[in-house]
């Protein structure tokens, strides 16, 4: 069965996971439901995998529920503890740079002086734009 | 000379009873030994011997850089360090080479230290038993030492479980190691929940987490941007002192850091601590806290009351979701911190080339591991637009509710709390694993989390060895900016309970030795 998910994954991108997704029946799993799943491995850019990684998420969303019972009325949200201070600021002088060769040493996929990027205007196969679910 | 503490061997060293070059080789032999700890990702020989010919040049010309001049130091490999592979003990960042070194990094090298090598952890230290990275898990060198073994054969426990060895603790768990294997003088860890704190705890260490903007996190590899902060391990306080003296002070290139001047110190030893206010948080006794670590806490409290410090309880009344508010908003800062590893300007790449999205996704499923997967998407989902004020604003307001709690505490007059660290002493690994990570993080971070949410100094002092002849650590906490009282205190606390030096004699002696059911089954050392 994952060996299946794997390999359509490697042909599809993050089609194949999505189908397992919904297949999976995850209204099964109380909050998460196959919406918020894909929606949450598009914004994340990162998959499940496995219907242990969404349980695992279950788990840490009912952790985190617990924060429900405390009373926080009237309080601040608090973004750091630095927050009475300024924050400091330097002059806006070039002080470094130049380094781009450096930089690009890093990269695995380098034209010149551009890191190279795959098309960018193609969104993640669509559920309904999936290739169909093949047996091996 | 490797036990000693680096005070000891910067004496030394200035006294010319060793060479940083004979300091170096010893070190590197060491190292290789002990290579079944799994403490080391990247073991810096070239590096380490040409800056140990360097310190030695300067001292025959009587020009040393100063107290840390030739001393080897380890450094946790989510420190970026300039021609040095730096991973994160993630596929991500496997080959990884920085351009640059962490400020951190840098200043110790501007005082001539020594790198030894980059230390294990957790995966982007996401975790509290160093046990989760890509290079495997870290042993705890206290599993094989002579003062566990004695108390085994004590209690009839034989050799065969032997093989049962212990986490470390984390998630700077190797630089814990490698330091209580005696490889190093000093190491550097980070501090996001508790993790520099809890391997010193397990370890024997004296681990301390500085206050929030005191140090530089310039080329600390983040995790949780409002939390983290560079990490000390050190054998002693003094040593402590002498690497905060370095380290402090604002960094135009973090401008999280706060420009207080500040100036390298020497501890006071205290003498008279009759005015002082120990503070012991009631919520801290929980009933997950093991019966030997309650005891031994209040015989820490038992001891700075019969000395004369007033010793009273306090209440931290947002103890109990503390842990909860932390997940909440290290998941969130995660979620945001890791989104830079694209496979674009650094990092693993996937083969994938059809769309970046496509590109993307594949590069992050094969470059994180579950974990690391797990609080991303846990993270997105508390940020998401339906989610974020219930959650995300929701723990922001428990977090200065928490900070606030130990503001009014050190405004009723406590100079210092004192806790437990950890629930336990270190437990073998195969206990540990069956938890997953998640469930385990919750445990180990217990007392720790608050204070890195408070931005508060606290530190982590080896105690007392357990009934198993393991290390107990308790926690000091102090006020925000107030570092060197808090290590005063520590200081004063260290002398009296006079914590034992980890005992390897087979390792000094170059005898031979077996593990059992160990992968490395035999340790030959012929010196």
């Amino acid at each position: 069965m994952w060996a299946r998910v794997v390999r359509l994954t490697v042909r599809g991108g993050l089609g194949g996971r999505q189908a397992f997704a919904t297949k999976a029946n995850p209204q099964r799993s109380g909050s998460i439901n196959a919406d918020v799943i894909k929606h949450l491995e598009r914004l994340a850019l990162v998959d499940f995998g496995s219907r242990e990684a969404v349980a695992r998420l279950e788990k840490a969303i009912a952790f985190a529920d617990r924060l429900r019972a405390v009373d926080t009325d009237g309080v601040e949200p608090m973004e750091s503890v630095l927050e009475d201070r300024c924050l400091y600021l330097r002059s806006d002088n070039v002080a470094e740079g130049n380094c781009a060769e450096e930089l690009l040493k890093n990269s695995s996929c380098v034209v010149e002086e551009y890191f190279v990027a795959p098309p960018g205007n193609i969104s993640l196969p669509k559920l309904d734009e999936q290739e169909p679910f093949l047996h091996s | 000379m490797l036990g000693r503490t680096l005070g000891e061997v910067s004496v030394a060293l200035k006294q010319g009873q060793i060479t940083p070059t004979e300091l170096c080789r010893k070190c590197l032999s060491l190292i290789q030994k002990t290579k079944f700890l799994n403490a080391y990702i990247t073991v810096s020989e070239e590096v380490a011997l040409k800056q140990a010919e360097e310190s030695e040049e300067r001292y025959k010309k009587g020009q040393s850089l100063g107290d840390l001049d030739g001393i080897p130091v380890a450094v946790k490999d989510n420190f970026s360090t300039s021609g040095i592979e730096t991973t994160c003990a993630s596929n991500m960042l496997k080959g990884y080479i920085p351009p640059f070194n962490a400020t951190v990094v840098q200043k110790l090298l501007d005082q001539g230290a020594l790198l030894m090598g980059k230390t294990n952890l957790d995966e982007f230290a996401m975790g509290s038993g160093s046990t989760d990275g890509v290079f495997g898990p870290v042993k705890n060198p206290w599993s094989y030492s002579k003062q566990r073994r004695e108390k085994r054969q004590q209690q009839a426990q034989g050799e065969s479980q032997a093989a049962e060895w212990l986490i470390t603790g984390g998630s700077s768990g190797g630089s814990a190691a490698a330091l209580a294997a005696l490889t190093c003088s000093a190491a550097l860890g980070s501090d996001t929940g508790g993790s520099t704190r809890n391997p010193a705890a397990h370890c024997g260490l004296v681990g301390f987490k500085p206050s929030y903007g005191l140090v530089s996190r310039h080329g600390l590899i983040p995790l949780v941007n409002s939390m983290d902060v560079p990490g000390i391990l050190t054998r002693c306080v003094d040593d402590t002192a002498i690497v905060l003296g370095v380290l402090a002070g604002h960094d135009p290139k973090d401008s999280t850091t706060v420009q207080d001047p500040v100036k390298p110190f020497t501890l006071p030893s205290l003498t008279d601590v009759s005015k002082l206010c120990i503070g012991i948080p009631k919520e801290y006794a929980v009933p997950e806290l093991s019966s030997e670590v309650r005891s031994l806490w209040s015989k820490a409290a038992g001891l700075f009351e019969s000395a004369g410090a007033k010793v009273i309880e306090v209440s931290l009344p947002h103890t109990s979701c503390s842990i909860v508010c932390y997940h909440v908003l290290c998941a969130s800062e995660v979620a945001s911190n890791m989104a830079r590893f694209d496979g674009l300007e650094y990092g693993h790449r996937c083969d994938i080339n059809v769309s970046t999205e496509a590109m993307y996704a594949a590069t992050r499923r094969e470059g994180f591991s579950d974990v690391v997967r797990g609080r991303i998407l846990s993270g997105n989902f508390f940020l998401l637009k339906e989610n974020y004020e219930n959650y995300f604003i929701k723990a922001q307001k428990v977090r200065r509710l928490i900070a606030n709690d130990f503001v009014n505490v050190f405004n009723s007059g406590v100079d210092i709390l004192l806790t437990p660290t950890t629930l336990s002493e270190a437990v073998p690994y195969l206990e540990f694993i069956k938890e997953d990570n998640r469930t385990r993080s919750a445990q180990g971070d217990i007392f720790t989390q608050a204070v890195n949410m408070a931005g508060l100094p606290a530190v982590s002092m080896p105690a007392a060895l357990s009934h198993q002849g393991l290390p107990i650590g308790l926690q000091f906490i102090g006020r925000a900016f107030c570092d060197q009282k808090l290590l005063t205190v520590a200081k004063w606390f260290e002398k009296q309970v006079q914590f034992p030096v980890i005992q390897f004699p087979e390792l000094m002696d170059g005898c031979s030795l077996v593990f059992e059911n160990e992968k490395l089954a035999s340790v030959s050392l012929q010196q």
